[in-house]
């Protein structure tokens, strides 16, 4: 039995020594949290830890106790979208939307450190989090807009 | 180009966004690092009497009706759906690339806590079947069954185990004790087809295999005219070969399906697919139940790319579901996505072709090798495609396509998007630049020398259909001109001349940059085949509901195909309600393959819209007490005289009023046009001479693409068709060990483009109004990647003079090139 802070919240949750951080989360709910490789390859399944983006595939579940957790659930407070999220709806950026919440999360982590990342900064920091339907381009538009968006908060 | 009824539309990247600073180092030839501005979004004005100008809903890059979804993370796939208390059934995977099941004890497996069945070949139906998504009677072989007693791949199915959880699966699978008969494999196409090589497929119940003795799954012989005199009296030959290679769709959702009994005992399969009504047909013959037993759902789903036009689980889940009587999940992992699932076919090709001194081509004839792995789903069809979206670009008198698809020991190849055209543009366009470089002739020139042109006949079309004779097509659209300018001006420099001489570098410069281009044209739907339905309900609030089988991948065709209806019911976006996919309550559509939804789906919504606003003219005519033949409809409003009613207050009568109805209209559409999109594509490489890396450092798809319903969306088709592109000519390989297995079958070692491996990708769109599309569309969801691999390829040579001819150009194979040619 261990305890997880998932979006500000307390979650007590039974758990097999070997159980990902990636298998508990979806089966407490956060479905938006996605499973592709299962190998920390492609960032589907990325979540903030303390605020820095992780591949919840290979991290054990239990090595998530006592540090915060952070989903794709947990970005929008009073069920308002956030700026990036509304950046990334005008930019189109999604399309099939399996890898919008890996990189919506790497999206937060980055822009908390660096407000006003160059589009190559942005491609630095998107790097693993893999798109087969995009390109790329709309969704590092998404986060231009995004970072302009939140400067001008 | 001479067409009058041509709107050009330059459609640049989303406006208003930061300027692009270049990160590459220091360039050849003294090029400018001023950072390039993004140019912002800009329309040319439509020559009057268009409709084009007066649209109001289509032609807008609306929101994407699920992206809101998206972005919250409440967007449900088929695995976020799995009730509680589902079963979970895992494949046992053959390791042997050819081998007969002598036996397979169960015993053990089903003794392991939470094991609750296992299947073998010994305890279900033999039923011989295609797993191709493809109308009824399938142009593929009959040559797949649930589980075998052969195993033809590493990766094949061995056996099933249904357990509790998936760790009890998979101890189950561990416990499983399977003695083979290991035989000999093959793994190359043209030793397969050869005198003596191993039988793949041997069994006597597998139909539609034109000679399995040879490994001949198919061939296709289409002539026109007569090559061999074209040969002979042309004053140049010029022949090459070039090979394509296994690569696989890499969708970032792996093939998932979810399978139950409902209530009535009817089986529902949930399922991440693109062709849902051919499922639950292929399903019900395998299971041997009604089809009217069968419901197959499809959710969404993240990605396709073709894969998903299959049966990949859904036959095993729904089999599973009915014996268990519960809800069972099945799902690939990241590895048997890759092996176990499809992958694009392989080929060896071969261009020979005749021109007049002055460049004019007499006769062309492309002959062909094609590995179809170990299963013939797709074969005929792939290859067919081949020939026919690639030969009918230039003109030329004498025309000859021959293909021999041949069975081998490894994996499956299928449809994948693009479907055997970026196989034939490959050889194609690397060709048509040999001979330009041969004849010292501008390889732009030489195109348009001999381009089909508006009001041309393909020659070919008629010859190869889906599997069988095809239907007469007439240009009716063109805009490859406008493409050219527009794809060659983005890359800067102005470069109209793909053939220009490598920019000269720095003496001690070790890296060389260069241009090349590539142009192309597709299809819009198989003709006479490609079938859509569409259902338009109105509700007495003025909004409709939508039914649709179109297929949605994450491509946006909900939201077009809704653009479509609101536009024509004079209503907004939201005024429209989708339901996709659904095969209890959507009409038929064939699903989404072919590049048809827009322009086959999107014509069978605008009648059925149309059907809904006649019905309403009536309701409004009775209301404003005239004769329905004086009642116009304008921007929302039913008009007669000075009298006039909204579409709103016309449904809301319709059910309230003195006749009261439901209205509801169904229309289908099939047609014998498959109007081509076009398509150029211009790209600058830059080559490291001592590492052999290529590096794409600029690179434009221009396309004709009719209309774009969304030009935003139309963007995301040519911005993922490009980057797939790129992988194809440079990373992506799919490697296998001299037994058959494959060796890199996963994230890390599969090299799928990442934000780093792209540079910023410019999209044009070009819009000509095709007089069958609806509102003008054609396609846009693969014709663009046909062209990728060539146009670099192309680059590679103008940078270096080295001539790549078989993909993909990884760094080791250019250098190689490079030393044999002495750099």
């Amino acid at each position: 039995m261990i305890e997880l802070s998932i979006n500000d919240k307390a979650y007590r949750v039974e758990v097999q020594p070997g159980e990902t951080l990636l298998e508990v989360l979806r089966g407490l709910g956060f479905k938006g949290v996605k499973k592709s490789c299962e190998t920390g390859n492609c960032g589907a399944c990325t979540v903030l830890l303390d605020s820095r983006p992780v591949a919840s595939c290979i991290l054990l579940a239990f090595q998530a106790e006592g540090r915060s957790i952070t989903t794709v659930e947990g970005l929008s407070q009073d069920h308002r979208l956030t700026a990036i999220q509304e950046a990334f709806i005008e930019a189109s950026a999604p399309q099939c939307g399996y890898c919008t919440p890996g990189m919506l999360l790497t999206t937060v982590a980055l822009l908390a450190q660096n407000p006003e990342p160059t589009r190559a900064e942005i491609r630095e920091a998107i790097s693993g989090n893999i798109c087969r339907c995009s390109g790329y381009v709309k969704i590092v538009d998404a986060i231009e807009r995004a970072a302009r968006s939140l400067r001008l908060k | 180009m001479a067409g009058t009824k041509q709107t050009k539309t330059l459609t640049k990247r989303a406006a208003g966004t930061k300027r692009a600073r270049r990160e590459a180092g220091p360039r050849a030839g003294g090029r400018d690092t001023v950072p390039r501005e993004r140019r912002t979004a800009d329309r040319a004005r439509v020559p009057s009497g268009a409709k084009a100008s007066r649209l109001r809903v289509v032609s807008k890059s609306l929101r994407k009706l699920d992206n809101e979804a998206i972005v919250r993370g409440e967007a449900r796939y088929t695995g976020d759906m799995v009730p509680a208390g589902a079963l979970y059934a895992k494949i046992l995977r053959s390791p042997h690339a050819h081998a007969r099941i002598k036996s397979i004890k169960i015993d053990a497996a089903l003794a392991i806590p939470g094991v609750v069945l296992v299947l073998t070949h010994e305890n279900i139906p033999r039923i011989p079947y295609t797993p191709a998504g493809q109308n009824f009677p399938e142009p593929s072989p009959y040559d797949a069954f649930m589980l075998d007693d052969k195993v033809r791949f590493v990766g094949d199915r061995v056996a099933v185990v249904v357990a509790q959880d998936e760790p009890a699966a998979a101890l189950g699978c561990q416990a499983l004790v399977v003695d083979y008969e290991v035989l000999p494999a093959v793994f190359d196409p043209i030793e397969a087809l050869a005198p003596g090589a191993p039988v793949i497929h041997d069994e006597p119940d597998a139909t539609g295999v034109l000679d399995a003795q040879r490994n001949l799954v198919a061939r296709i012989e289409v002539d026109v005219g007569d090559v061999e005199a074209g040969f002979r009296a042309a004053d140049h030959v010029f022949e090459h070969t070039y090979s394509v290679h296994y690569v696989q769709h890499v969708p970032m959702e792996p093939h998932v399906t979810l399978a139950y009994l409902d209530e009535d005992r009817r089986i529902v399969i949930v399922t991440a697919t693109q062709v849902p009504f051919h499922v639950r047909r292929i399903v019900a013959r395998v299971n041997q139940v009604p089809i009217s037993r069968i419901r197959v759902i499809k959710p969404r789903i993240g990605g396709g790319f073709g894969g998903k036009q299959e049966v990949v689980l859904e036959d095993l889940a729904a089999h599973i579901a009915l014996r268990t009587g519960r809800p069972v999940l099945m799902e690939l992992k990241r590895d048997e996505e890759f092996f176990a699932s499809r992958t694009r076919h392989p080929q060896v090709i071969t261009l020979k072709t005749g021109l007049t001194r002055d460049g004019r081509i007499v006769a062309n004839e492309m002959r062909l090798v094609a590995n179809t792995g170990a299963y013939g789903t797709h074969g005929l069809t792939v290859q067919s495609n081949t020939g026919s979206k690639s030969l009918p670009l230039y003109r030329a008198p004498n025309l000859r396509f021959v293909a021999d698809v041949a069975y081998t020991n490894l994996p499956i190849a299928g449809a994948m998007r693009g479907y055997g055209a970026p196989q034939g543009y490959f050889a194609l366009e690397c060709h048509m630049d040999e001979i330009a470089h041969a004849l010292r002739m501008d390889p732009l020139e030489l195109r348009r020398k001999n381009l089909i042109r508006l009001g041309d006949t393909d020659p070919i079309a008629t010859q190869l259909g889906e599997g069988k004779a095809g239907f007469a097509r007439v240009v009716r659209s063109c805009g490859i001109e406008e493409c050219i300018k527009l794809a060659s001006r983005a890359i800067g420099g102005g470069a109209t001349s793909g053939g220009a001489t490598a920019k000269p570098s720095q003496p001690f410069e070790r890296k060389r940059r260069g241009v090349g281009f590539a142009i192309c044209m597709h299809g819009s739907g198989i003709a006479g085949d490609d079938v859509a339905g569409a259902t338009v309900k109105v509700n007495e609030d003025g909004s409709f509901n939508l039914l649709i089988g179109a297929t949605d991948l994450g491509t946006g065709s909900d939201t077009i195909l809704a653009q479509m209806a609101a536009e024509v019911l004079g209503v907004t976006l939201d005024d429209i309600i989708v339901h996709s996919s659904d095969t209890d309550y959507t009409p038929f559509d064939v699903g989404a393959y072919a590049s048809s939804t827009t322009y086959v789906s999107g014509t069978a919504v605008v009648r059925a819209a149309e059907q809904v606003r006649e019905k309403l003219r009536q309701v409004a005519a009775e209301l404003m007490d005239v004769e329905v033949g004086r009642v116009a409809f304008k921007e929302s409003f039913f008009t007669a005289g000075t009298k006039r009613v909204h579409v709103r207050e016309a449904a809301l009568k319709s059910f309230y009023g003195e006749t009261k109805q439901q209205i509801i209209e169904t229309a289908s559409f099939l047609t014998l046009d498959s109007p081509p999109p076009f398509s150029a594509c211009f790209a600058e490489v830059e080559v490291d001479l001592d590492t052999g890396a290529v590096k794409v450092t600029d690179i434009a798809s221009a396309v004709d693409l009719g209309r774009a319903i969304n030009p935003k969306l139309a963007e995301g088709q040519i911005l993922g068709s490009v980057s797939m592109g790129i992988g194809y000519a440079l990373t992506e390989e799919m490697l296998f060990s001299p037994m058959g297995k494959m060796t890199n079958a996963s994230l890390m070692e599969y090299k799928v483009p990442t934000s780093l491996d792209l540079p910023e990708i410019k999209t044009l769109i070009v819009e000509t109004d095709e007089p069958s599309g609806p509102f003008g569309a054609k396609s846009v969801g693969e014709i663009c990647l046909d062209i990728i691999a060539p146009a670099i390829a192309n680059a590679i040579f103008n940078a270096t003079g080295v001539r790549m001819r078989h993909l993909p150009f990884t760094p080791e194979r250019v250098w190689r090139a490079l030393r044999e040619a002495g750099s």
